[in-house]
């Protein structure tokens, strides 16, 4: 495992495998654990209300319990959403983060209540001072509790599979009628180019029209300075049409038709 | 249009799919197990999965798709790749009589370590007292300790605690979550590379031993035995041990000669620090039942032998109990073999 850029955190699998981890930051942090604290004090008060009843019997009985209500509320909410929920509490679950080991593995449960109970310790002085200052010093965003418990938490952001039927289409690709050409433009586009420009024609439908006709204009400039195809090939193929056949040249790997 | 990478997504999307399905169902569902045909199945989709993230690593796609398959496969690898031990069950007697008390003993120079601060601490306490009686409001930051002993006993004694005569369990769950709270503070304070432990612990001991002095000085030694005796043995072991637990941690942190890793220092406490804990915590839930309902009431309600007979009978049970119990049983995971100064037992 090495350390990745500071908002994500790159893992090595044993089978040789990369991925990045998303780290949540400081901010996001902070408005999840607002929600938390909004929900203790929440339960908290309908406990509290409920425990009222048992002062008909007693109220000193129902005081007693109110207290440790209270108190096992408040100290009992991370632990036990954290644990029942893998890694998540209210307020982390509606923002889409999670509580994971610090080497992308399954919680334990000791490192649960580790983090939990030093929590005590980030909230110094005042407002998760020292878990706030400590988080924008870490390189994984991890307050106290968190280096103490060898815990990170991450971002899940909703991921879906990309739409490459809005790339479909039918259309002759007058590029593929020059197959040495073709060869050599898969040779020439960079991973990062056909990246850019595959993203432009699954987003299009987003682009305002300027800026659509801007930005497939820019790439297909680019394109025709890497291989100039002759001018049967390329005359009047809009950009958008140009920059198309590129991506489809690039991306079958068996070349064209 | 962009054959291939079509081609790639109809083909795989149905692995991917199956793994997104089952991950779903093991994050919602606490109980989720797999039998071994099941788990197979499982690891056979997150090596299709890491294959095709893979695959698109030297292929220009699209950054969702890539995206997409990380976190499939950053999903499944916690799953697969844990190997650490886990219980199978959590069994509350064994763990109290067996695991508990082997712990402390396995961490048994940490404990002298927090006793000798809290001694000092009410040798520092006492001292002050003795040599500036003026400064009992500032050592005793209690209003109901600032006042003469003796006309504190003769008070209590009168009116037989009628004051706590309608709060008793009121009073003792705010006593049990307070110690909580503190003794958690103690431990998490560790964290200081042990700093903010000592500190408290001596704190507490210059609190108690300036109360003791103060208390003996005045002639109150009976009165003070009899009140803080049946809750006090059980309730300042228990903080000693949250010292205890806070000095375990700064160890780790500082990992003097250990040979280890930081984190590998600290993934050796973490169960450690919790069976302290929770320890602690019950220690503390009986303290707080004592003190509220028994250790209140005074002469003539209950004769000062019988309350200072209790406080030493929990206390021999309770130096039994850490010293012996679970010594036949499996003697735990050897953590501080690893960490030097764990004073093995």
């Amino acid at each position: 495992m090495s350390s990745g850029r500071r908002n994500s955190m790159i893992v090595r699998t044993p089978e040789g495998i990369e991925f990045s981890i998303l780290l949540a930051g400081p901010v996001v942090r902070f408005l999840a654990w607002g929600i938390d604290v909004a929900c203790i004090s929440l339960t908290s008060i309908t406990v509290g209300s409920l425990l009222r009843l048992f002062s008909i019997l007693s109220l000193d009985l129902g005081m007693a319990l109110i207290v440790l209500a209270n108190f096992i509320i408040s100290v009992g909410y991370g632990i036990c959403c954290e644990w029942f929920w893998r890694g998540q509490t209210l307020g982390k679950r509606l923002l889409r983060l999670r509580v994971v080991d610090e080497q992308g593995l399954r919680l334990q449960f000791s490192q649960v209540v580790v983090r939990n109970l030093l929590r005590i310790v980030d909230t110094l002085p005042l407002l998760y001072m020292a878990g706030g200052v400590t988080c924008l010093i870490s390189s994984k965003s991890q307050r106290l509790g968190d280096i103490a418990a060898s815990t990170i938490v991450i971002r899940n952001p909703e991921i879906s599979l990309p739409e490459l039927e809005l790339l479909a289409d039918e259309k002759f690709n007058s590029l593929c009628e020059h197959p040495h050409l073709a060869a050599r433009l898969r040779q020439k586009v960079g991973r990062d180019e056909l990246s850019i420009a595959l993203r432009a024609l699954l987003r299009r439908e987003e682009l305002e029209p300027a800026a659509r006709v801007k930005l497939f204009g820019e790439l297909a400039e680019h394109f025709r300075s890497l291989v100039k195809f002759p001018h049967e090939a390329v005359d009047g193929v809009a950009d958008e049409r140009y920059v198309r056949n590129v991506v489809d040249v690039v991306c079958k790997r068996h070349g064209c038709g | 249009m962009i054959i291939d990478l079509e081609r790639f997504i109809g083909d795989e999307k149905p692995f991917w799919d199956e793994l997104e399905g089952i991950l779903d169902r093991m994050e919602q569902d606490v109980a989720f197990t797999m039998d071994l045909a099941a788990v197979q199945r499982f690891h056979y989709l997150y090596q299709r999965t890491s294959a095709s993230l893979a695959r698109i690593d030297g292929f220009a796609a699209a950054p969702e798709l890539r995206r997409y398959l990380e976190s499939l496969v950053a999903r499944s690898f916690g799953e697969i790749h844990e190997t650490r031990e886990r219980p199978h069950c959590f069994a509350p007697w064994a763990w109290f009589s067996g695991t508990f008390p082997r712990t402390f003993r396995r961490h048994i120079r940490k404990f002298h370590l927090s006793l000798a601060t809290t001694i000092v601490g009410c040798l520092f306490g006492g001292a002050a007292l003795l040599l500036d009686p003026a400064d009992k409001e500032v050592l005793l930051p209690f209003q109901h300790l600032t006042g003469s002993p003796t006309e504190r006993v003769s008070r209590e004694e009168q009116e037989v605690n009628k004051h706590l005569e309608k709060e008793k369990l009121t009073f003792s769950s705010s006593l049990m979550t307070h110690n909580t709270q503190v003794s958690i503070a103690c431990m998490a304070s560790g964290l200081t590379f042990g700093i903010g432990t000592l500190m408290l612990l001596f704190f507490n001991g210059v609190i108690l031993g300036a109360v003791i002095f103060d208390y003996v000085a005045a002639g109150q030694t009976l009165f003070l035995a009899g009140w803080l005796l049946p809750h006090g043995v059980v309730e300042i072991p228990a903080i000693l041990l949250a010292g205890q637990g806070g000095l375990i941690l700064a160890t780790a942190l500082i990992g003097r000669d250990s040979g280890l890793p930081l984190a590998q220092r600290l993934r050796l406490v973490w169960g450690d620090l919790v069976t302290l804990m929770g320890g602690v915590g019950i220690m503390l839930v009986w303290a707080g039942l004592i003190e509220g309902l028994f250790s209140q009431y005074h002469e003539p309600v209950l004769p000062y032998p019988v309350k200072i007979g209790f406080g030493v009978a929990e206390l021999t049970l309770l130096v039994l109990f850490l010293s012996r119990a679970g010594a036949g049983g499996a003697g735990g995971r050897k953590v501080s073999a690893n960490i030097r100064g764990g004073g093995d037992v």
